[in-house]
């Protein structure tokens, strides 16, 4: 088993924020717009350093996906940072005219996404958001599994030409993927090689993935680990092959099971390589308030509960 | 500069190609093109540096105009025909399967003179904004135009966009509203008592111009004072006063026609009372 260090918890969004940063001052296209989140979206340093290139919206979400839209035809590259659900179930109908059908180089920066935004409760708590941004045609749905990772997501959506959906999250989360590496639209990670069971996740449940096959390995169980950072494009040809490889499958992800990552590769595995796959996902729920550790566990979105799906998929093998 | 004789020839062939496209097509928003004809006329023909031969979707360099109001694609597919942006041929393909000219304005297949797709309402004053907001930021002296519907702006989003477009001061921003006093339902004041359009947009801060949206002369007056407006560094908002389906009389004045294709013989008689122009139907 693969070993990996957690230098130190860090949120996702503060990520997001020093990529920001970064992409700012590699490109003077790039600009950053919220609707009165600038500190929830770590967009103070980039605001600090570029004022003209910070656009304050106010709390006026809809507007602001059309601003950005027309900034965009006109050549700029804006990321647009709002609460996941704000950022996306509010304004849908503005992200698909404006963005999504009308082809326009806008970046949705989604932050708080799932339930471990945790104790502001169910109307922040967006287990919805994949579902909705992988309905729109050509969509680029990113889901980075921690701040390094974050980070270089955030310079790739820079670079890369079309609407994209970034996601990441509020919790302090580990941080263990290398601090500089380029990263990939469209590639799964392999984090983890093995033979007996493919474990997909995205988020931080990619860490929950490597703790589980950690002890599963003790038992003998031999796990594979992908790291599912692009949800959409989804790379089927590195899902299939390693459901092939070990004929079972275990997709992790926070969020709901409409619409998720779970159905995206039980979709493939049905169309391509028939597999037994087990899913950790929220399910059909609305959060509620808590901890972001006390709501993980509590709808099972944890090691112990990927664990526990592990041991079921190898039974039906 | 086209006269008002010139411009009038040229609404008066738009509002043809209106009344034969939607026949054609048996589909379509007749009332509210007609009753917008005139000062889109005047704003792409006389207002806007616009230049055919050099466009491209991100302005630079020339004044831009969004449809926020898509419904009314006869008019604007009209007139980007008559202005030289598209063939005036390919108006006979307008909501057919395989056209450029979908029922909605669309992006998708590349349509010159078309910068963003609308239809979903309330939209397009944001786009505007943040198109005026870019040309702001590159220091680009050129304006954005925009027109929505009375009806449309009973949509939220429109008043968001009000109160961006004053923040960030975008007094190179001149939107319009084709205040015809209908939509789909009835008229607008019957639908969802929106009240007085002008008394609002000068609440919000607006320079605003009220205009009558069918004369040349008021028309020209409007522009001339929109555009004498920067250096506000306030946004203008011209209300054109205006009648859905104007130029043909049992079109206007009702929301019958707001989207409703005319039979073969009404589209005979309008033809007839609207009259043939120098410029020739598609």
């Amino acid at each position: 088993m693969k070993k990996y260090i957690d230098t130190g918890k860090k949120d996702t969004r503060s990520g997001f924020g020093a990529g920001l940063l970064e992409a700012g001052r590699a490109d003077e296209r790039v600009l950053a717009m919220t609707a009165d989140l600038k500190g929830s979206l770590k967009m103070d340093a980039f605001a600090a350093e570029f004022p003209e290139r910070f656009i304050q919206c106010g709390i006026a979400e809809a507007n602001m996906v059309g601003a950005a839209a027309g900034l965009a035809i006109a050549g700029k590259i804006p990321f647009i940072g709002s609460f996941a659900e704000f950022v996306t179930g509010r304004v849908y109908d503005q992200i698909r005219q404006e963005v999504s059908y009308g082809k326009t180089n806008v970046k949705i920066a989604s932050s708080h996404a799932g339930i471990t935004l945790g104790e502001d409760g169910a109307t922040h708590q967006t287990m919805e958001d994949l579902a909705l941004m992988r309905a729109l045609p050509e969509m680029v749905v990113i889901n980075p599994c921690d701040y390094n990772q974050t980070k270089n997501a955030t310079i790739a959506a820079a670079k890369y030409f079309g609407p994209v959906y970034l996601r990441f999250g509020r919790p302090s989360v580990p941080n263990f993927t290398p601090e500089n590496e380029e990263f990939e639209i469209g590639k799964v990670y392999v984090m983890n090689e093995g033979k007996d069971v493919t474990v997909l996740a995205a988020g931080h449940l990619v860490w929950e993935a490597i703790q589980a096959a950690d002890s599963l390995e003790a038992e003998g169980i031999s796990v594979e680990v992908l790291n599912v950072a692009t949800i959409k494009p989804l790379d089927e040809k590195a899902v299939i092959a390693s459901a092939k490889k070990t004929g079972a499958v275990v997709v992790a992800e926070e969020h709901n099971m409409a619409g998720g990552l779970g159905e995206a590769v039980a979709g493939v595995l049905a169309a391509n390589v028939p597999t037994p796959v087990e899913f950790i996902n929220g399910g059909d729920l609305f959060g509620q308030t808590g901890t972001p550790s006390a709501l993980m566990e509590h709808y099972g979105l944890d090691a112990a509960h990927i664990a526990g799906a592990v041991k079921k998929v190898l039974s039906r093998k | 500069m086209y006269s008002n004789e010139e411009l009038k020839n040229i609404s008066t062939q738009v509002r043809r190609d209106i009344v034969r496209m939607v026949t054609s097509a048996k589909s379509g928003h007749p009332g509210g093109s007609m009753s917008s004809a005139d000062f889109l006329t005047a704003m792409y023909f006389n207002e806007m540096k616009n230049d055919p031969a050099t466009w491209t979707r991100d302005g630079k360099g020339q004044d831009m105009f969004i449809l926020s109001a898509g419904h009314v694609s006869p008019v604007y597919y009209s007139l980007l025909a008559r202005r030289g942006y598209i063939p005036v041929e390919e108006l006979a393909t307008f909501r057919k399967f395989g056209t450029r000219l979908q029922g909605h304005p669309s992006v998708r297949r590349g349509l010159p003179g078309v910068f963003q797709a609308s239809g979903s309402l309330g939209q397009g004053l944001s786009v505007a904004a943040g198109l005026a907001l870019a040309k702001k930021l590159d220091g680009d002296e050129e304006r954005v135009y925009v027109m929505c519907g009375d009806g449309e702006s009973e949509e939220g989003q429109i008043w968001e966009a009000g109160m961006f477009a004053v923040y960030h001061k975008l007094d190179n921003l001149i939107a319009m509203t084709d205040w015809n006093g209908q939509q789909i339902d009835g008229t607008v004041a019957s639908v969802a008592g929106e009240g007085d359009l002008e008394a609002k947009w000068k609440a919000w801060d607006w320079n605003v111009i009220v205009a009558d949206g069918h004369d040349f002369d008021s028309i020209s007056r409007a522009f001339a004072e929109a555009k004498a407006n920067k250096g506000t560094l306030r946004p203008t908002m011209i209300l054109f006063k205006s009648d859905m389906g104007h130029g043909v009389d049992f079109m206007a004045g009702t929301c019958k026609w707001h989207g409703k294709a005319p039979s073969e013989e009404q589209c005979a008689e309008a033809l007839r009372q609207l009259g043939e122009t120098p410029l020739g139907d598609y």
